[in-house]
């Protein structure tokens, strides 16, 4: 994969202060001496079709590094295949067609010379259904170092990643245990542990805590607003209020996969442009 | 019953009508026949290989020749003529052909089914399945025919073999064999992981082959070893294909002897005739065999043998996939 370099300059000219008064009140994300956050995703017309059924429309947008950006929509609005078209886990359907330009630091990750399997190495994913291996705690968050031959300090770095997640308090005793005993919201934490561990520079979580509890939902809640420290995490959610808890951003699609509205999240709430975006956000359908 | 009539109907006892009951005794019965039978063949063959032995004849009324326990099991020739009735001789050979027929099948088998689960277009699979399945119904008498008439001819070649028969040439055929058993449950066994743990590995940046060896083969591991036992005890088992394949001749082996158990890993010793457990019940029936003669009776004996080994296979492979068996949620 080239590297391309970082592309700070994207996003300043165009919605430079807009994210200083956008940012939830009490949460306090580190930012460019400026106010405002580069863009590290960048997609300009991405359309993705499944056979000749569109999914996404002609979707550009901008996302900000070490944010995180919310997408909501009703079901088959197209937010999930945005997600995966980031990391290109879209490749794994037979049946996808993308056509536009996915930018990772500027780069292209459609281009011929861009390797999906490194490119998964920096950008993270989390799923809906919290999947770790049928291994022990210790071999899932090791599982990414080892597959990238990274296991010099390998304790270390699972603790950290563990530590990180929120987790390593609840299983440092049973590390040797396998990752399938644990409950549904310790597993799902697990699962970031995991994508974590590696480093990578975006996490992409695809309806994180749709299959869990409320307490776990809030544990899961908490540390997305703690990685926004370190990582971009992109998170699609079907839960309004889970969106206006923990993004700085919004977009909102709407069936057909069309992007509608992207703004700060504050804005997207409170005072949308489109009315289509009101009546989904009040609750008159979707 | 109340007179009102809003209860009426409410009583009739539909559960136990007469279709309902004898419906059930039929379907009873049927469930209960291949129980019986299963439970016939084994007494009759405990019984019959029971009049075998020295040690149980006289209670059994026998009083013709018999053979010890010992003999039996510690004998290092098997023939009628003497007689010896060692039945190791023929376990070995039929251990030999259980390794063999193993080594080409299980790694072969568990690449088709990687290939088949994890790699394969569905037009490729729609190709190869079929394929396997044909492999899989191929009579074992042709395969025994295919020994004979083109595996020998090609180890003769690059081996250099003396005959028609000899044990190389029955394991792989029995390899072949067997492969499809192998392939199909092991993919099935793939088939059944979760997708999501597929995703996982993906989202790492893992590669296929990351994701084939490092995630689902061991994900599958619990039906991928039933597969082998299954496979193994069906190879243990195969008559035709032996007999044909691997000759009549029965071998020395010494079972108190270390170095006898050393050679069934000399591969020169594959390159020549063996006759298994199978391959001398054939020889013992197609024989002139007297009904009720020691000839006779030792054939249920070396049946026994056989039935004992295919049976613990499989308890043992039920074992296997009942205590490896991964619960997804």
């Amino acid at each position: 994969m080239s590297n391309a370099d970082q592309s700070t300059d994207v996003s300043e000219g165009s919605s430079g202060d807009e994210y200083a008064v956008s940012v939830p009140e009490g949460r306090g994300r580190d930012r460019d001496a400026d106010g405002a956050a580069s863009t590290i995703i960048e997609s300009r017309d991405l359309s993705v079709w499944y056979n000749d059924n569109q999914a996404l429309q002609s979707v550009s947008m901008e996302i900000p590094e070490k944010r995180v950006t919310a997408m909501v929509g009703p079901s088959g609005c197209g937010k999930s295949t945005y997600l995966r078209s980031i990391n290109r886990m879209n490749d794994l359907i037979d049946a996808a067609r993308v056509e536009g330009e996915m930018l990772f630091n500027g780069k292209n990750v459609y281009d011929d010379d861009v390797d999906p399997v490194a490119l998964r190495r920096r950008i993270g994913m989390v799923f809906q259904q919290p999947n770790p291996f049928p291994k022990s705690i210790y071999d899932n968050v090791a599982y990414g170092l080892r597959l990238q031959d990274r296991t010099e300090n390998l304790d270390e770095k699972v603790e950290e990643a563990l530590r990180k997640a929120a987790l390593w308090d609840e299983v440092k005793d049973q590390l040797d245990e396998s990752g399938l005993d644990l409950s549904g919201g310790q597993q799902q934490r697990l699962c970031i542990a995991r994508a974590i561990a590696v480093d990578p520079e975006v996490v992409l979580m695809d309806e994180p805590a749709s299959a869990l509890d409320p307490v776990a939902t809030s544990k899961i809640e908490d540390l997305i607003d703690e990685m926004a420290e370190e990582y971009t995490v992109v998170i699609v959610t079907h839960n309004m209020q889970q969106a206006a808890r923990i993004s700085d951003k919004t977009a909102v699609f709407l069936t057909g996969g069309e992007l509608v509205e992207f703004d700060d999240t504050e804005k997207v709430f409170e005072n949308p442009e489109n009315d289509r975006v009101e009546d989904y956000i009040t609750g008159k359908f979707g | 019953m109340s007179g009102d009539g809003a209860t009426d109907g409410l009583t009739r006892r539909t559960q136990n009508s007469s279709r309902e009951l004898l419906a059930k005794a039929f379907f009873f019965g049927c469930a209960a026949l291949s129980v019986a039978t299963t439970l016939s063949i084994i007494g009759l063959l405990v019984y019959e290989a029971a009049k075998f032995f020295t040690i149980s004849a006289p209670l059994l009324g026998i009083d013709g020749p018999t053979a010890t326990l010992t003999e039996f099991f510690t004998g290092s020739e098997w023939g009628l003529q003497g007689p010896n009735l060692g039945v190791m001789p023929l376990v070995a050979v039929t251990l030999m052909v259980t390794i063999g027929s193993g080594l080409i099948a299980i790694p072969l088998g568990v690449a088709t089914a990687l290939y088949l689960s994890e790699y394969a277009s569905e037009r490729a699979r729609s190709y190869l399945k079929p394929a396997l399945e044909i492999l899989a119904g191929v009579p074992s008498i042709i395969y025994g025919i295919f020994a004979v008439a083109y595996i020998t001819p090609v180890l003769d070649t690059l081996f250099g073999v003396d005959g028609l028969f000899n044990v190389a040439s029955a394991c792989i055929v029995v390899g072949i064999m067997i492969l499809p058993m192998v392939a199909s449950v092991s993919e099935d066994a793939m088939q059944a992981v979760p997708d999501d743990l597929r995703q996982a590995g993906y989202g790492m940046g893992a590669t296929k082959y990351d994701v084939s060896t490092g995630i689902v083969v061991p994900a599958a591991a619990s039906g991928i070893f039933s597969s082998f036992i299954l496979a193994l005890s069906r190879a243990i088992g195969e008559t035709m294909a032996v007999t044909l394949a691997g000759g009549s001749l029965a071998r020395s082996f010494d079972p108190t002897s270390l170095a006898s158990y050393l050679s069934l890993f000399d591969p020169d010793s594959y390159l020549e005739p063996g006759m298994t457990m199978t391959a001398a019940m054939i020889q013992l029936l197609t024989g002139d065999v007297t009904g009720g003669g020691l000839a006779y009776r030792s054939l249920f004996a070396v049946g026994l043998v056989l039935f004992v080994i295919t049976l613990g296979m499989n308890v043992l492979s039920d074992v296997i996939a009942r205590r490896y068996q991964e619960d997804y949620q």
